[in-house]
């Protein structure tokens, strides 16, 4: 068995017994790196001098080693690292090296995680498809003919390509979970506000949320535990006790009640996605759940009014990269303005243009009104549609995406087409609720993935609930051959 | 000048006072001034990618105390919003404000021009972030910027349009700063920039009740220049209208050099800023506990202080207003009071030699080194006797620039007052001998003589003797 297929709490006692150092699991990662990433494209930069430094201290160390210790990971490349060049998959900032580390990878820092390096992403996070990342498209390790996915596209790669023992992506509009779905490895998306976003770039401030990608329900729950937590740098931080994730995970589901929206489970989704959701159903049925339909009317509004209020705060969100103060600056403007418009016309891809245009649009006097004000009261009345749900239900349920993942170039020149793939986690993300995908079969030899959305902060629920479907299934267990 | 006849001025302002809070408004850099560039800086208010705002509360405090004392309404619910503009002064290319629900409504505060109160309605106050400060190479090939003043918390202060001349502004500004300088939420000074007004300035024709078209007016840097702008496009705007032009409505640049002021950009170069509400930064709940608490801060203010001052103390209006215009000079004529009980007297010497040396070197009270406590005990010694006048005003300049106690100095230099019979006699005698013309004009019924004889013993005396006495020893000297 690869190292990174044991068990976290069996790698762990290797590490404590000393049959297993960091500085060896270290090297296993930037092995299969070496091996894979040639043909996955997951990874931007490599922290390969830091994180051996990183291994050979943690192997001296003597103090108490927590389950995270030495854990080789990757992190998306949005999320600010201190000293190690953080670019956004965007050409406007190659030259970037942070400054500060975000609170997440200060986190993961003090849990003793090893950061390996920076996950490739869509530019800013803008995209399904990983295609728009500036330096290079990532490739699906189950078939690198076709998208991981996106944006966390390289986060589920090179968790799926076992690079990395786990990964954060972060997810806006569903851009943890749908690539979980497209790769095959579990991905989830906390509750806005549970996971400081200090220091990650932000796309939509309102949305935005850092999250794990893992290869199983307890990988998740332990990396969520890292990470979770109120931070004064965070204003949006919610202040809620944080339960223990892992000792949620019993396997019991007898009595939870399920709701399946219909409009989930309708026009658009791929029939063999569906049969998946229903197969996975009937586990959770099995063990003693119950489950029915619910509506959830406003659905159909929710891409629209997400491409709104997203594409608004990313205009004023990317609006600092203006080739002054750092990144890369166009060389010889004529005058201030032509700085601006040199630097941000050479600096930006076309998805982060077309969507800061959209969004500059939207808040522009005499248009306001129309659109970015109508799109929060579309938000408002889709949480309101969770609200009620949550009313009756314990979890909601199904698929993550309405199809598996589609092949390189297949939807580029669509960009509706494209926005579409995210039909099934955008409501989730403007209800602010957690979510998690966990593979659920597969479809012409490509992950499926099954989407569970909880009440805002009862991720121990939904986790329960992953990880007993997970425990009476083999889906999980599934590797790419690469 | 016979323009004024014709045409009506209408202004108002839009001041911003920066909160002398400890730190800026979303971070832990320290705001003090005159750092050296860019040293008071960190991500977040250099707006590094994935930094996030975290609201100062005593920037909130400060703005509240500050609405209160301008009589506004404090909002219940108050929020930030983001002003969207490019400017390498604004590292976010976002500065962030308030839009719709600013922290205080619908104040006032009463001015006085030419003995008369008028009441100056002020729109609203809201708090926001200041900009980061430019500068322009020599030559233009090139601009600094300093972030050390990005992210100081500043209120922005809209007045009505309710003023109606350029004094009734200078007496609105005055004001409004007096009562900044009262709630102590700034050092609120031009010159420093902690205090910055920019104005809305049109003319209409007497009796017309619809405003004409305005132009606003920036880079007015102190109080004798917003005076001098605002002449100025008074003359402008009705030489305009009186050729039967039209004024155009643009920001206007006052060039305090020049004595004139200069187009900036028109209406439809004017920004559309995009404002939306900043979803880095939650709602603000402003509860009535929060509200007493900020309330009970408050302290005295200056047309309280004023009343106070008339009715306790019988100060002519005048005085009074001209004293409690300033916290620290009021504090000095307060401290004074603890050492003699004479408020008119304090009065007269700070509306008098004190004010006139300030004025004369530009300076604030507390750039001399005078205390209450040594203006107090020098009448003191002037009710005694100890000291005449004349060598009062020689102790008071003392006073300004070493700040000793009169004591003190009197006795270095050796200026206690002659008051014994004896020695000014003999002064007395030596003098009549001395210049008989005069003693015979005296006789001959001049009675002007006297004052030049008395004059001629204060200088044999260097000042010290008693002015009284001499003139009373003289004419009993002269009568005998």
């Amino acid at each position: 068995m690869a190292l990174f297929d044991m068990r976290l709490q069996d790698l762990h006692n290797e590490l404590a017994s000393g049959k297993l150092s960091a500085a060896e699991l270290t090297e296993a990662s930037y092995k299969r790196i070496a091996e894979t990433d040639e043909r996955i494209g997951a990874f931007l930069t490599l922290n390969e001098e830091g994180a051996r430094a990183r291994a050979a201290e943690l192997d001296r160390s003597g103090a108490e080693k927590g389950l995270l210790h030495a854990m080789p990971a990757g992190i998306k490349d949005n999320i600010v690292t201190k000293g190690l060049r953080t670019t956004c998959a965007s050409q406007f900032l190659t030259n970037y090296n942070p400054i500060y580390d975000a609170t997440a990878a200060g986190k993961l820092n003090a849990a003793g995680a090893v950061t390996i390096g920076k996950l490739n992403m869509d530019e800013f996070a803008m995209g399904g498809s990983n295609e728009n990342s500036s330096f290079r498209p990532v490739r699906n390790p189950w078939n690198t003919d076709y998208v991981p996915g996106g944006s966390s596209g390289g986060s589920a790669a090179a968790v799926a390509a076992g690079q990395v023992y786990f990964a954060l992506g972060s997810d806006t509009g569903g851009s943890i979970r749908q690539p979980a779905s497209y790769c095959g490895v579990v991905g989830l998306k906390p509750t806005y506000g549970l996971v400081s976003r200090f220091g990650l770039v932000a796309f939509a401030s309102s949305l935005d949320a850092i999250g794990p990608l893992t290869k199983n329900v307890e990988d998740s729950a332990y990396v969520l535990q890292a990470i979770a937590g109120h931070d004064g740098m965070d204003s949006t931080s919610a202040e809620v006790a944080i339960p223990d994730y892992v000792s949620s995970l019993t396997g019991d589901v007898a009595g939870m009640h399920i709701g399946v929206p219909k409009e989930y489970m309708g026009q658009g989704i791929d029939p063999k996605v569906k049969e998946s959701v229903l197969a996975a159903l009937k586990v959770f049925e099995s063990l003693g759940a119950t489950w029915e339909e619910v509506s959830l009317p406003h659905t159909e509004y929710a891409v629209a009014a997400y491409y709104l209020l997203a594409s608004s705060e990313a205009s004023s969100n990317l609006a600092r990269f203006d080739g002054v103060r750092y990144g890369v600056r166009a060389d010889n403007p004529d005058n201030l303005l032509d700085l601006y418009r040199k630097s941000r016309s050479q600096g930006f891809g076309q998805e982060v243009k077309r969507r800061i245009m959209l969004g500059t649009y939207a808040l522009s006097s005499g248009y306001y009104d129309a659109y970015y004000l109508k799109a929060q009261k579309v938000r408002t009345l889709i949480k309101r549609d969770f609200d009620q749900a949550f009313e009756k239900f314990d979890l909601l349920l199904g698929p993550t995406a309405p199809t598996p993942a589609f092949r390189i170039g297949e939807q580029i020149g669509d960009p509706l087409t494209m926005y579409l793939n995210d039909i099934v986690t955008i409501p989730v993300s403007l209800a602010g609720v957690p979510a998690i995908s966990v593979p659920c079969g597969f479809v012409d030899g490509l992950p499926v993935g099954l989407q569970l959305i909880g009440k805002a902060f009862d991720e121990a629920t939904v986790l329960r609930a992953a990880h007993a479907y997970e425990q009476n299934t083999d889906h999980h267990k599934a590797r790419p051959q690469l | 000048m016979t323009q004024f006849n014709t045409y009506e001025t209408v202004i108002g302002l839009e001041v911003h006072v920066e909160l002398h809070t400890a730190s800026k408004i979303f971070c832990g850099c320290s705001t003090s001034f005159g750092a050296p560039p860019n040293t008071h800086t960190c991500p977040i208010c250099l707006g590094h990618p994935g930094v996030l705002p975290v609201l100062n509360r005593q920037a909130v405090d400060y703005a509240m105390k500050a609405a209160m004392a301008l009589n506004c309404t404090v909002a219940d619910v108050s929020k930030f919003d983001r002003k969207n503009y490019f400017y390498p002064d604004s590292p976010k290319a976002y500065q962030i404000s308030q839009f719709d629900q600013p922290i205080g409504e619908n104040g006032w505060i009463d001015i006085e021009v030419n003995g008369e109160t008028k009441r100056i309605g002020i729109t609203r106050l809201h708090l926001e972030e200041d900009a980061g400060k430019l500068t322009h190479v020599e030559g233009g090939f090139a601009s600094l910027v300093d972030f050390n003043r990005v992210g100081t918390p500043l209120i922005e202060i809209v007045s009505e349009p309710d003023l109606r001349s350029p004094e009734e502004t200078k007496a609105y500004l005055e004001k409004l700063r007096a009562i900044m300088q009262y709630c102590d939420v700034s050092d609120v000074k031009m010159e420093e920039g902690s205090l910055r007004c920019d104005a809305n300035v049109s003319l209409r024709p007497w009796g017309q009740e619809k405003l004409g078209t305005r132009a606003e007016l920036k880079n007015m840097n102190s109080f004798r220049g917003v005076q001098r702008g605002l002449e100025y496009e008074q003359l402008r705007q009705a030489d305009i209208l009186d050729a039967n032009g039209t004024v155009v409505q643009e920001t206007r640049r006052w060039d305090d050099a020049q004595g004139k002021t200069f187009a900036m950009r028109g209406k439809e170069e004017s920004h559309d800023y995009r404002y939306f509400p900043d979803p880095d930064l939650v709602r603000l709940f402003i509860d009535s506990e929060w509200k007493e608490r900020v309330r009970a801060s408050i302290p005295e203010l200056p047309d309280a202080r004023q009343a106070r001052y008339s009715a306790e103390y019988g100060l002519p209006a005048y005085d009074a207003a001209v004293i409690t215009s300033s916290k620290k000079l009021a504090d000095f004529f307060e401290e004074s009071l603890v050492y003699t009980k004479d408020a008119k007297a304090v009065a007269n010497w700070i509306m008098g030699d004190l004010l006139a040396y300030l004025n004369q070197n530009n300076k604030e009270i507390d750039a001399v080194s005078i205390t209450g406590q040594g203006l107090g005990e020098m009448i003191g010694l002037l009710e005694k006797g100890t000291i005449s006048g004349k060598i009062a005003k020689t102790v008071f300049k003392e006073m300004l620039e070493s700040g000793k106690l009169p004591q003190q100095i009197v006795e270095e230099q050796g200026l206690v007052q002659i008051s014994d019979e004896g020695a000014i006699k003999g002064i007395v005698e030596k003098v009549v001998a001395a210049n008989p013309q005069s003693v015979e004009d005296y006789r001959a019924g001049k009675e002007k003589a006297i004052g030049f004889l008395v004059g001629q013993v204060m200088k044999e005396s260097r000042g010290k003797a008693n002015p009284g006495l001499a003139n009373k020893l003289l004419v009993d000297y002269l009568n005998a």
